[in-house]
């Protein structure tokens, strides 16, 4: 194992791998040894990393909130304020409906993936590194053995659990302003109709084919979106990584750019939730 | 692609985090910028119609300076005006004085002159009679002649 992970390819594939836990029979097992485990594995490094900066989000604003007065603000309620008051207009400007969920989810998925984002420009090595020699000194194992991925947005797992969240909310949202009934018939009756009902009853299945795939992409493209940019930035990082010394020019440019991409990932999912929840809302179509 | 039981732990987290944000962390926030915005439009309101009062209360002092310099300029007109008459009246007053003093400087002469005429003519009749006497080489009953005297004064 240890001759695999001295490769270039090794090293790429042991940055790209999360820490797993699942139970065996012989009770908590770790990554390797998880191999098998198949559904009933947890990514704990994803786990620990995005609740821990969730709630390092809740905590900031939570304390702001707290504090929060309504004469002269202090400068960290203004900033604050600022983030509030740029996620609440978006959402005026998007949501015209009235839901007192959805800024506050905006302002969660906003700041939360853009904290998680925001782990992508901690430089590769050093915290898997400082996890390995944790891993080596304290628990005696190989620190090969020992997987830390940083990023939770890099991973599938968190973008799927956000974008099944969104779409559980759009479908609530479309059955409690449509009702069931026009739910169905928003997926079984456009978008092709005709005033014929025999031809309408034949059109059914061909509208709901195409309803179902359009109504499906939507957190499949979020999901993906976030996760195949977070991932591809990531795995730049790691070869400019594993390049020597010339990493250091590439690497401040490449993180620089960087600093663009995990702002707008963030706003790009936080608006087009705001705007598939806007749709799911509202009765035209 | 490996979905697994991360994604439920996630899904999980992401629901608590929506919900706790939705319960403490945007109602604070979002009234707290909520009610400073309409203090400031309060207050942007209460500066505009103060402003607007200050006009006012500017162009009600302009006016009533304006009054008051006229009714300054009316006021000393008048007191000019007053301050001639005066004078006019006075003067008139002096000249009277002066010709009622004169006319009783006249009188007063023309009243002396008459009473030394009338002494004059008393006495040219006594020496009228003295000298008579002496020519005559006696004495006159003055009382006799009287009314030769009498008509002696009235010629003189």
């Amino acid at each position: 194992m240890a001759a695999e992970e001295l490769t270039l390819s090794g090293h790429i594939q042991h940055h790209l791998t999360n820490a797993k836990m699942c139970s065996t029979d012989a009770g908590l097992a770790f990554n390797k040894a998880c191999a098998d485990s198949g559904f009933w594995t947890w990514h704990v490094d994803t786990l620990a990393w995005s609740i821990g900066l969730g709630l390092i989000f809740l905590w900031i604003f939570r304390s702001a909130a707290k504090k929060s007065t309504t004469g002269v603000p202090g400068k960290f309620q203004c900033f604050i304020e600022m983030i509030v008051e740029f996620v609440g207009d978006n959402v005026k400007d998007t949501y015209h409906g009235k839901s007192s969920l959805i800024a506050p989810l905006a302002l969660t998925i906003f700041v939360w993936v853009f904290l998680m984002n925001l782990m992508d420009l901690i430089p590769v090595d050093f915290l898997p590194a400082f996890a390995g020699f944790v891993g080596e000194t304290a628990f005696g194992m190989d620190s090969h053995d020992v997987y830390m991925k940083i990023v939770p947005t890099t991973d599938i797992n968190l973008t799927a659990a956000l974008a099944i969240g969104v779409f559980i909310l759009m479908i609530g949202y479309s059955i409690k302003i449509k009702g069931i009934s026009g739910f169905i018939a928003e997926l079984t009756l456009h978008p092709f109709s005709s005033s014929n009902k025999l031809v309408q009853v034949i059109l059914i299945p061909f509208n709901l084919l195409l309803e179902t795939i359009a109504l499906v992409a939507k957190p499949f493209s979020l999901a993906l979106r976030l996760f195949g940019n977070l991932y591809a930035g990531e795995l730049i990082f790691i070869l400019i990584g594993a390049i020597g010394l010339m990493q250091l020019p590439l690497h401040f440019i490449w993180a620089v750019f960087h600093i663009l991409v995990i702002v707008l990932q963030a706003f790009v999912f936080m608006m087009l939730t705001i705007v598939y929840l806007s749709m799911a809302s509202s009765d035209s179509h | 692609m490996n979905l697994n039981a991360t994604l439920i732990g996630e899904l999980i987290a992401f629901t608590v985090f929506v919900w706790f944000c939705m319960k403490y962390v945007w109602p604070p926030l979002n009234g707290a910028i909520e009610e400073r915005q309409n203090k400031i439009a309060d207050g942007l309101a209460a500066t505009e119609r103060a402003e607007k009062d200050l006009e006012l209360a500017q162009a009600k002092a302009a006016e009533q300076l304006k009054e008051a310099k006229a009714q300054a300029a009316d006021i000393i007109e008048q007191a000019k005006k007053r301050a001639t008459q005066i004078v006019d009246e006075e003067t008139q007053k002096g000249h009277d004085e002066r010709e009622k003093i004169i006319a009783q400087g006249a009188a007063e002469v023309e009243a002396e002159r008459n009473r030394v005429k009338e002494d004059l003519r008393h006495q040219v009749s006594v020496l009228a009679v003295a000298g008579a006497e002496k020519i005559i080489g006696k004495e006159i009953d003055a009382s006799a002649h009287s009314d030769i005297l009498d008509k002696l004064v009235a010629e003189l």
